[in-house]
């Protein structure tokens, strides 16, 4: 592949599952530096579990996953995150007991010197100022829309070359999934690759650069965000609107 | 004496015996914590604490004396002696079985207790062995209370390990790891917590914290044999319970009322010493049904 140093992952004939069952029966994804890719596809079309396998959670049972060039299947998910991929779950995750300082803190948790820290968290708190208003609450009493800023602020921490955003926009307010997309959009354009996965299609392909369906456990369909937007039968066909 | 006085010459009882199990305490809620298992060989544990001070205090008794400073030193060399064998007792038994159903890992500390009491047993032929200190027996008098220096030093060396530990807890990027890997795994895994490690650091943590109290225990009363872990490792897991398992200042407060309530327990007409297990076992069975969660125990509420 001529262009493979612009390609940051690379996913070829992943697949993976839970016991029995399998969730993933082959998938082909590429993220290239710059970009926002979406996933989109209904509940239980493997979206999810895609994300879990690129970032260690789930053992892969084939195929293969390359960061900046680089074999990762089957790296242990701490060591991944700490090459720079960075992947925000579904539902956020905030860590309840401790404060959002905290999280923050424990977001980078691979970085050794406090100085850098406090430095990442400062920049953190530029683009998230209610996050230092509220650096000394526990991380799980903020609002839904308090906690997402949260969980992007941890990951922004690890200073991820690419970030797997998972529905960051599940459980918001219709103002508030605008907000948030502002905020992917603003992260993207300073320099953070990212794989986007979204319930609301509409909303992801208007930001994204490119974008797949997935429909259990494969891929449907792929195209530029631009294409799959125009063709309004594959949001009514795939993505059940 | 007065009934003020002996109130009071319990208080002071009862904060030794709960320092004791405090500390014991500690390590059970903290495994508990990552690994969501009752370490039920955690009393063994603090009994092997007991008997490698022993070892540590005759070997450099003769130098540095069998007072307090010598045994100060004992169970420093205990703690960490006993703190990596917890690690390896992790590795080798726990590990294995992380992934398997709960019980099975429940069963294996049941055999990792009998391994630990069994193999005492074997080296100590289940005698008693004298713990032998130059401990004096002075101390200050208030009123009609007594206390002896060495419920002085002890109770101020469990309060020394427990700030320390809060410390640890609060204070550093490992120590809120611990706090983490007790709530959610995975997420610590995609914030780059080698959670394994994780695990480790608290098993050395939480044995040496035993151990600790082990080796004062056995200065403390004079003798240690291999059945001593049994009683209170029960009394430490109602005490963790009593504070909410899981929870670290819940398994400090635990410790300490619990100590509390058998010491004053001890008072109440016709019920004598010799039911004081008894007393505290009906506590933890008062708890476990009125208030399971505990006193600093959080209930299981995800937020969306």
């Amino acid at each position: 592949m001529s262009a493979g140093s612009d390609i940051l992952l690379q996913v070829e004939g992943l697949e993976a599952g839970y016991a029995e069952i399998k969730a993933l029966l082959g998938i082909d994804i590429e993220l290239r530096r710059g970009q926002i890719v979406t996933l989109l596809g209904a509940n239980g079309a493997g979206k999810t579990t895609t994300l879990k396998t690129i970032s260690g959670l789930v053992r892969a049972t084939r195929g293969t996953i390359r960061l900046m060039g680089e074999d990762i299947t089957g790296t242990p998910a701490h060591q991944i995150a700490r090459m720079g991929l960075v992947h925000v779950p579904e539902g956020r995750h905030i860590l309840r007991g401790l404060t959002v300082q905290e999280n923050l803190e424990l977001g980078a948790f691979a970085e050794r010197s406090a100085e850098t820290r406090r430095r990442q968290m400062d920049e953190v708190f530029d683009l998230f100022p209610i996050l230092k208003e509220r650096r000394k609450q526990d991380g799980s009493l903020l609002s839904g829309g308090e906690q997402q800023m949260l969980a992007m602020g941890r990951a922004l921490m690890q200073k991820p070359k690419v970030l797997l955003l998972d529905e960051p926009s599940m459980g918001l307010a219709p103002k508030l999934v605008t907000e948030t997309m502002k905020i992917v959009k603003r992260l993207n354009e300073a320099g953070t690759s990212i794989l986007l996965v979204e319930q609301n299609a509409r909303v992801a392909l208007r930001l994204a650069d490119y974008g797949y369906v997935l429909e259990t456990g494969r891929i449907r369909m792929e195209n530029t965000a631009e294409k799959l937007r125009e063709d309004s039968s594959i949001i009514e066909a795939y993505l059940g609107e | 004496m007065t009934t003020f006085d002996i109130l009071a010459q319990q208080l002071v009882n009862g904060l030794v015996l709960g320092s004791f199990y405090a500390l014991v305490a500690l390590g059970y809620t903290m495994i508990f914590g990552v690994i969501k298992l009752l370490n039920f060989a955690h009393g063994d544990v603090y009994m092997i604490g007991g008997f490698v001070g022993f070892a540590v205090l005759s070997l450099v008794g003769g130098l540095v004396g069998t007072g307090w400073g010598g045994i100060a030193l004992s169970m420093f060399v205990s703690m960490i002696a006993v703190g990596f064998l917890g690690v390896v007792i992790e590795r080798i038994a726990y590990h294995p079985m992380l992934a398997a159903p709960r019980l099975s890992i429940l069963i294996t500390a049941l055999a990792v207790s009998l391994v630990l009491q069994n193999s005492v047993l074997a080296l100590t032929g289940g005698e008693f062995t004298a713990f032998r200190t130059n401990l004096g027996f002075g101390g200050i008098a208030l009123g009609g209370v007594f206390i002896t220096y060495n419920q002085m030093v002890l109770v101020g060396m469990a309060a020394i390990l427990m700030l320390a530990l809060e410390t640890f807890v609060t204070r550093t990027q490992y120590g809120r790891a611990m706090r983490a890997v007790s709530i959610d795994k995975d997420m610590c895994r995609l914030m780059g917590i080698d959670v394994t490690k994780i695990i480790a650091v608290t098993f050395l943590i939480g044995s040496a914290l035993a151990a600790a109290a082990g080796t004062m225990a056995g200065a403390y009363y004079g003798s240690i044999w291999y059945f001593m872990g049994f009683l209170i490792g029960l009394k430490a897991f109602t005490a963790a319970v009593i504070g909410g398992i899981g929870s670290i200042p819940g398994a400090m407060a635990g410790g300490l009322i619990l100590g509390l309530l058998e010491a004053f327990g001890t008072q109440i007409p016709f019920i004598g010493s010799e039911w004081k297990d008894v007393f505290s076992f009906s506590i933890l069975i008062l708890v476990l049904v009125f208030k399971p969660t505990g006193l600093f125990g959080k209930s299981e509420v995800e937020r969306m």
